[in-house]
């Protein structure tokens, strides 16, 4: 596997650190006026140890420590290791700066 | 037929010719009392010991392609019980208890052999890590041996114990543990299950479930037909969030790709198993003379049986730090296998929220030393509705509950167990 970073060109896998899927987002846990949403604890359980873990294309986050330092958001066949498309992850400085 | 020795010698007289086929292949029923889907060791181990202690025969195993073609022919074939966290302690002593009487309970030869396995130590902070994890399991009558520099050099003279970085300077021994040979563990286990009637099914993969109107599992869809099943056993470590996803279910699971090597056989070397403390890797010889060895997984979710260039090199760099002369001998072979690795490192043996599915997952890289016990407490879970003693620790809801078993403390991270 070697991942095209969209900063650094095409890279080998031993730059790259893996987090996980992309698609948990981190719950708010709060509501407006301070207090904690009913929903709060099965949220948070959801998002720390519930996977969808999926077989076929997922959008994941890799860390270019190895070149760029720049947090990226790879799309991958985890049945194939096809690497479909590198971008920016969304909301790390990199994605802002373009 | 029995096997023995005088079984042994009648085939020998007779050229051979006289053996019969070990388990049956038989068409699926209509209805089983229990379905247990999944062919590799611990699906089949469930199904002898449902039919051998529980007394429930009527029971299919379903195997998508060939039984212990997964990951329980894709193993490195270690059996140990060096744990310390409650929960696991007596369940791998449980499990390691079973392989001893394993041969005489299968009539089978699963060539266990005993030859223990060596986890060194390269720092004073590691050594007193160890003399704590060998002092929990000699607390719960498990054997365990610190041993010195000294004492390690007079078994493995072979090792570089002048690393400047990581120099060796003891292990941690467990006589008892040891290997055994996979393929023979999968056969044993089918040929003793076939025998109390329970039919395995291979080429038949599960593409659906059966539900009532309250939503109870009834079966299963295969692609050899509807099964109909009192109850429905999952064993499919590496597949399970797949095959739980169409029953609706996501788990505390994903997906890695773990590589496993074999060099050429050369002649006898390493008397047991080797564990590098500074680094990931393992080795043990086989009765071939391969020397079998592995390390990290790739660290990334992967269903493709298959991993890449980074990881070989890491455990390889490890092989040559413990043992230069590694380096003189050819790989052979290299795999890969899909481990189910869960979020706390430990597997999950429970009912499901879905009525009539119970689960037995999450084995992490450890499932092939918990295959005996693992099927016996999934069967007495299957049987009785109700956890076994030693797995009461393995349920599903611990993690909502906040009572983890995270041996390696890396918390909700499943690639860093």
């Amino acid at each position: 596997m070697r991942i095209a970073c969209p900063f650094c060109g095409e890279r080998e896998l031993g730059e790259f650190t893996y987090l996980g899927d992309a698609a948990p987002k981190r719950p708010a846990g709060f509501a407006a006026d301070g207090g904690e949403l009913p929903s709060a604890q099965d949220d948070f359980f959801d998002y720390v140890y519930l996977r969808d873990n999926l077989a076929g294309d997922m959008t994941e986050h890799w860390y270019h420590g190895g070149g760029c330092r720049s947090w990226l958001a790879v799309t991958r066949s985890t049945t194939t290791h096809e690497i479909k498309a590198v971008r920016p992850a969304p909301g790390a400085g990199a994605s802002r700066a373009g | 037929m029995r096997y023995s020795i005088f079984s042994l010698a009648r085939a020998a007289l007779s050229g051979h010719k006289g053996w019969t086929r070990a388990w049956r292949d038989p068409e699926p029923k209509k209805h089983y009392d229990v379905v247990i889907i999944g062919g590799g060791g611990h699906g089949l181990a469930t199904a002898y010991f449902l039919a051998r202690e529980y007394g429930i025969r009527n029971v299919a195993v379903l195997e998508k392609g060939w039984i212990g073609s997964g990951n329980a022919g894709r193993n490195t074939t270690i059996i140990r019980s060096n744990y310390m966290l409650p929960g696991n302690t007596g369940f791998y002593e449980l499990s390691m208890k079973l392989w001893e009487r394993q041969e005489q309970d299968l009539n089978y030869n699963t060539m266990v052999s005993q030859r223990g396995i060596i986890n060194l130590y390269h720092s004073d902070g590691q050594r007193d890590a160890f003399a704590r994890r060998g002092n929990v399991m000699r607390i719960n009558g498990i054997d365990a041996e610190l041993l010195d520099a000294v004492q390690i050099r007079k078994m493995l003279p072979f090792l570089n114990y002048d690393n400047a970085r990581f120099p060796v300077m003891g292990g941690l021994l467990q006589r008892r543990a040891g290997t055994a040979r996979h393929d023979a563990v999968v056969w044993g286990y089918a040929r003793a299950a076939d025998s109390f009637g329970v039919d395995i099914i291979q080429n038949c993969e599960v593409t659906g479930f059966t539900r009532d109107q309250n939503g109870k599992v009834t079966g299963v869809e295969t692609t050899r037909g509807a099964i109909g099943a009192g109850k429905v056993g999952m064993a499919v470590a590496g597949s399970s969030s797949r095959v739980a996803a169409m029953a609706g279910l996501r788990l505390p699971i994903e997906s890695h790709v773990l590589q496993a090597f074999v060099s050429e056989a050369i002649k006898p070397l390493i008397p047991g198993v080797i564990t590098f403390g500074a680094g990931h890797f393992y080795v043990s010889q086989s009765d071939k003379g391969g020397l079998v060895f592995g390390g990290d997984i790739d660290g990334y979710n992967s269903y493709a049986q298959r991993g890449n260039m980074p990881v070989m090199e890491d455990v390889c760099e490890g092989g040559m730090a413990l043992m230069p002369m590694i380096g003189r001998v050819r790989l052979l072979r290299q795999w890969g296998g899909i481990m189910d690795m869960s979020m706390d490192g430990t597997p999950i043996i429970d009912r499901t929220p879905v009525d009539g599915l119970y689960v037995n997952a999450g084995w992490c890289y450890g499932g092939f030393k918990a295959t005996p016990a693992s099927g016996l407490v999934f069967a007495h879970l299957l049987a009785r509705d109700e956890p076994h003693e030693e797995a009461k620790r393995f349920r599903l809801d611990r993690f909502r509950r906040g009572a983890m078993i995270d041996e390696k403390g890396q918390g909700a991270q499943p690639n860093l167990h």
